[in-house]
């Protein structure tokens, strides 16, 4: 793996008058009743874990899991109680005023839930705003602000406020905004979550499109169980600002750490999810079929084709060699078995 | 029993009646009690009594203690004026160099400090006055009287009056389009042919000055209360009661401090309009959502990008109600100030009142209402203004309206020279329009007013007579007749009963200063006064508002007539109501009724607009009738909205139930013009209106905190 890009080291967020000094003296070892007792709040309880590169970190928790705050300890919104996070090396609880703005000029964006647009600004000013700030002659920044209304497909909107919009639209500037000083970290903060079903899903959609055109380092905090499968390369579940688990949506499925995450992983449509290497056995000598399926299929395109065989398939990775195999039995229990009991 | 456990509330209320009533029956009037028409404490009788505080002496009429509580604070004006005389001639004498007199000269700290206020005050008001109308003061500021002798030529001319009409209409036409340029033509026009230009223009450059400055240091120290907590414990209380002071009261301290003129009217004009801005600047600022504010550090705003272009613009809402209540107040205040030596519209229409020339008073309240509310439009315009980026236009499109204002000018300037040719004798009409060459309606309106005055006396008459003889006196003796401790009993109780020990305390230290001040039948007069104008206003606005509200056309006509009435400046009700009633309560109470049923009829209609779209829904669904909907849903829901609007009410009406001393009436508003003109008033002006300030506050907590605990038990805010 690539040097981490957010690296977080037992990162604490308490709240509360003497955070601090209880925070010294429980030396490492925070218990949430305890320090509720003495009036404080703990919001995050020492989260470690990195990002890579170009990775996408879903953070996911119910509401007041301590998830936004740990977003905005990371991007020092709010400043973390205890631990050390750094931003590509950078020491971030270090950084003075300016170095922490320059910062955010150049490295962060941030999309927020309720989008956060400033109502007396039109489409083209929100989205020209972090470019203004950093000084870019007015002219540069509506031009490079019109390159990503049309990035985000508002094009012919652009003079609009605000309130003109629909809440689609609105995050579609939020996102615009955030990515116009072309960052290398993302931050996105329930983006989706104060959006319509369809047209959350629509902007998923789009979110992962533009993703695979970008390439960002992004942490994206979501309550949506099925939000963060969907668009997670690893998902971290938290809960009582502690991190649960963290790891790939299909080892999270499979192998749910704790008794809270599997209840989330109940209901979860596997076959929708889990991919074909993630449930694949070993190259057996059994002679297997002519079919062959790839490694990367999600099992429910494949599953027809694998189902309708009687023996074992073949599976191979993207230069055609065979690389695994997979019988129908296991399919089946994959998407129908064993979801009570799934050790 | 049963009852007494359903309505524990209501049997306390009538329990804290039983008592109030007891006591004002147990306590009989003294014999020697009568209603001191003349200022006691300049009048020396055998009967007063005396007590000697810190040094002052103060006297006056001893009565039973539960009857009038003796003036313990008699010594507190006589201390403010002995401390403000001390502290502006005699405290930390320093040397200051002289300009004029090339010396060094000895002068207590405070005086020079207000010295060079007032200078700078002067200069600004000066060079806006002199670009309008011409003079010599700003030359002579960087020059001397002798340069200006030896170069007469070297005085700036004043612009004519078409280029300022044509000008304003252009900026008009910049910031809100062709209704607004209209308007600014039309009635800049209007004040120069009626021959109230140079007046007007005097007061123009006093706004053009207070306003902004006002403006400023509100913004400022909004922020300053947004960001520190220590500095907004530390103004709040000086704004709440700032909030409730009547204007009047301001002006007598600072006469001391300041002088007489315009300077000093700037000056208090910002004591009174700064403290609305701060709490409203405060109140934006802090309804900014917090997202909103973290997308600007996100951003990358240093601080000061965050609160220029995140923080301030996002609550502009609330600032440009600010911006509106200062202009509202500068307005009022380019009135109220004339009572201080400042000149323009303010001074004339004071002066017409005097001599009860009601068509001159009229033409001046009305030129004064003009310009107020285009000020009042053209700032609201400027701050909802739009940027085009893409509008790629060329020189001339981009420049058309400057370039238009510079023709405007030369022919301007054109028309004034041959305006000169051909009026060669007389006045340039096309320069300006002298005051007294107008066209003057004054005339009409006089004659108007006579024949009114003639044709309906008798019943006009019979009205004033009926009211004053079987509604205001009685009403008057009733309020007269309160034994101090049983009102004392009565308002504290209510304060315990609505909001605990902690209202309770609040309200009886403030009902405490007025009853230990020398003042206490006086602010009894002032409270009936304002009681009768209260209750009859919130009739009207209560009624007018709901009546309003069933059709959206007419809810926002009503909001409009609104918004105008509140423009205008508070002396300009007076007029109408002289010019019907001449000079009696009646007329004060009219003025107050007029003046307060504003705030009553607008928090009308807000509340029961603020009443969720879905439970109309829902009750209409329950098959309510019309007015099931209005008394079971829309009332109780807007009701404590409408509180608010009572709350409003009462400041309204006790700013021009003091505002009608200048009419003549027997309160604490009379006390305070007498302090005016007075060499030793500051210390019995700034008492007087803290105990005005302190009438309004005690309702001011009452009407708060059972707000408060209603919203909450309802469940909005």
């Amino acid at each position: 793996m690539s040097k981490p890009v957010i690296k977080c080291q037992s990162v604490y967020k308490i709240f509360g008058a003497n955070a601090e000094r209880m925070l010294k003296e429980a030396n490492g070892n925070v218990d949430a009743k305890t320090f509720q007792e003495n009036g404080c709040i703990v919001g995050v309880n020492n989260a470690s874990f990195e990002v890579s590169k170009g990775e996408m970190l879903v953070v996911m928790g119910l509401s007041g899991s301590g998830k936004s705050t740990l977003l905005r300890c990371i991007s020092r919104l709010t400043d973390a109680t205890g631990g050390k996070i750094f931003i590509e090396g950078q020491d971030l609880l270090n950084l003075n005023n300016k170095e922490l703005i320059d910062l955010r000029r150049n490295k962060m964006g941030m999309v927020f839930q309720s989008f956060a647009l400033l109502p007396h600004k039109t489409v083209l000013e929100n989205i020209a705003f972090p470019l203004q700030i950093k000084g870019i002659k007015t002219e540069d920044s509506i031009n490079k602000a019109m390159d990503m209304v049309k990035l985000v497909g508002l094009d012919g909107r652009e003079n609009y406020f605000p309130r003109e919009l629909s809440g689609g639209q609105q995050q579609r500037v939020g996102i615009a905004r955030s990515l116009a000083v072309e960052p290398d970290i993302w931050f996105l903060d329930e983006p989706f979550s104060a959006l319509d079903p369809l047209i959350r899903k629509e902007m998923q959609d789009e979110f992962l499109r533009l993703q695979e055109k970008l390439q960002k380092t992004i942490m994206f905090i979501t309550h949506d169980f099925d939000e963060a499968l969907k668009l997670a390369d690893r998902i971290a579940i938290m809960k009582d600002g502690i991190i649960e688990q963290l790891d790939t949506p299909a080892n999270i499925v499979l192998n749910p750490a704790t008794e809270y995450v599997r209840k989330f992983t109940e209901e979860v449509p596997r076959e929708k999810v889990l991919l074909i290497k993630d449930v694949m056995d070993e190259i057996t000598s059994d002679n297997m079929g002519d079919i062959k399926v790839s490694k990367d299929e999600i099992i429910e395109n494949v599953a027809e084709k694998i189902l309708t065989q009687e023996k074992t398939v073949a599976v191979t990775d993207g230069k055609n060699n065979i690389v695994g195999s997979i019988n129908p039995a296991k399919i089946i229990n994959t998407v129908f078995g064993g979801r009570k009991n799934n050790h | 029993m049963e009852l007494l456990k359903k309505y524990p509330k209501l049997f306390q209320w009538l329990f804290l009646l039983a008592v109030f009533f007891a006591l004002c029956f147990a306590i009989d009037v003294p014999e020697t009690y009568k209603f001191i028409r003349g200022q006691a404490e300049f009048v020396k009788d055998p009967n007063q009594s005396a007590f000697v505080f810190l040094g002052k002496e103060v006297r006056y009429y001893a009565f039973d203690v539960f009857w009038r509580l003796p003036p313990l604070l008699g010594w507190l004006p006589i201390w403010i004026n002995d401390s403000l005389f001390f502290l502006m001639n005699d405290w930390m004498p320093m040397e200051f160099w002289n300009e004029d007199t090339q010396e060094y000269k000895t002068r207590p700290l405070v005086l020079q400090i207000t010295r060079n206020l007032t200078a700078f005050m002067t200069f600004l008001i000066e060079l806006i006055r002199e670009i309008l109308l011409g003079g010599l003061e700003t030359i002579v500021a960087f020059t001397s009287w002798d340069w200006i002798d030896a170069n007469p030529w070297a005085e700036l001319p004043g612009l004519p009056w078409t280029i300022v009409a044509a000008g304003s209409a252009i900026l008009a036409y910049k910031l809100g389009g062709k209704g607004l340029a209209l308007y600014a033509l039309l009635s800049m026009t209007y004040i120069s042919i009626f021959g109230q230009w140079k007046p007007s223009m005097q007061t123009l450059s006093f706004i053009l000055v207070a306003a902004p400055l006002s403006f400023i240091f509100g913004l400022g120290l909004g922020v300053a209360a947004y960001k520190s907590k220590r500095v907004e414990k530390a103004l709040y209380p000086i704004l709440l009661v700032m909030q409730t002071m009547p204007q009047y009261a301001v002006l007598v301290p600072a006469l001391v401090l300041f002088g007489v003129g315009d300077h000093a009217a700037v000056i208090i004009t910002m004591i009174v309009a700064v403290p609305p801005m701060i709490l409203l600047t405060l109140l934006g600022l802090r309804a900014v959502p917090p997202e909103v504010i973290e997308a600007g550090r996100m951003s990358g705003c240093s601080n000061w990008q965050l609160m220029s272009k995140v923080l301030i613009p996002t609550a502009r809402r609330d600032i440009l109600i600010g911006v509106n209540q200062v202009i509202m107040v500068c307005f009022s205040m380019a009135v109220i100030s004339a009572f201080i030596g400042a000149k323009g519209l303010g001074f004339n229409l004071l002066l017409a009142l005097n001599q009860l020339n009601i068509g001159l008073a009229l033409e001046a309240g009305l030129c004064i209402s003009l310009i107020a509310i285009l000020l009042d439009k053209m700032s609201l315009a400027w701050a909802n203004k739009q940027v085009d980026y893409f509008g790629n236009l060329n020189f001339y499109q981009r420049n058309k309206n400057s370039l238009l204002f510079g023709v405007i000018v030369i022919v301007g300037i054109l028309l004034a020279y041959f305006g000169s040719i051909y009026f060669k004798d007389g006045y340039n009409y096309l320069f300006e329009v002298p005051h007294n060459k107008g066209i003057s309606t004054a005339d009409f309106w006089n004659k108007g007013v006579d024949w009114i005055f003639d044709t309906f006396f008798v019943y006009i008459k019979a009205f004033n007579t009926w009211l004053i003889v079987d509604v205001l006196q009685p009403m008057r003796a009733l309020y007269l007749r309160m034994p101090a401790v049983a009102t004392l009993v009565l308002v504290v109780g209510a304060g315990y009963l609505i909001g605990g020990v902690r209202s309770a305390l609040v309200v009886c230290g403030l009902t405490l200063f007025i009853a230990l001040s020398p003042w206490w039948d006086r602010a009894l007069v002032t409270t009936y006064m304002a009681t009768f104008g209260v209750l009859v206003s919130c009739i009207i606005g209560f009624t007018v508002g709901t009546l309003c509200f069933q059709n959206k056309h007419s809810t926002n006509f009503m909001l409009n007539v609104c918004d105008i009435f509140q423009t205008f400046p508070s002396f300009v009700y007076l007029i109408p109501v002289m010019m019907l009633f001449g000079i009696t309560d009646t007329s004060v109470l009219i003025a107050v009724i007029v003046y307060a049923t504003i705030p009553a009829t607008r928090y009308t209609i807000e509340g029961l607009r603020s009443v969720p779209a879905g439970l109309h829904d829902a009750a209409t669904m329950s098959g309510v009738t019309k007015f099931q909907r209005l008394f079971k849903i829309e009332f109780p829901l807007a009701f404590p909205h409408m509180m608010l609007g009572l709350n409003q009410t009462i400041v309204f009406a006790l700013f021009m139930v003091i505002i009608g001393a200048f009419i003549g009436t027997e309160d604490l508003g009379q006390y305070i013009l007498k302090a005016l003109s007075d060499k030793k008033g500051a210390g019995i002006g700034l008492t007087l209106g803290i105990c005005v300030a302190f009438i309004g506050l005690i309702f001011d907590n009452l009407i708060r905190t059972w707000v408060g605990q209603r919203k909450k038990h309802l469940g909005i805010d």
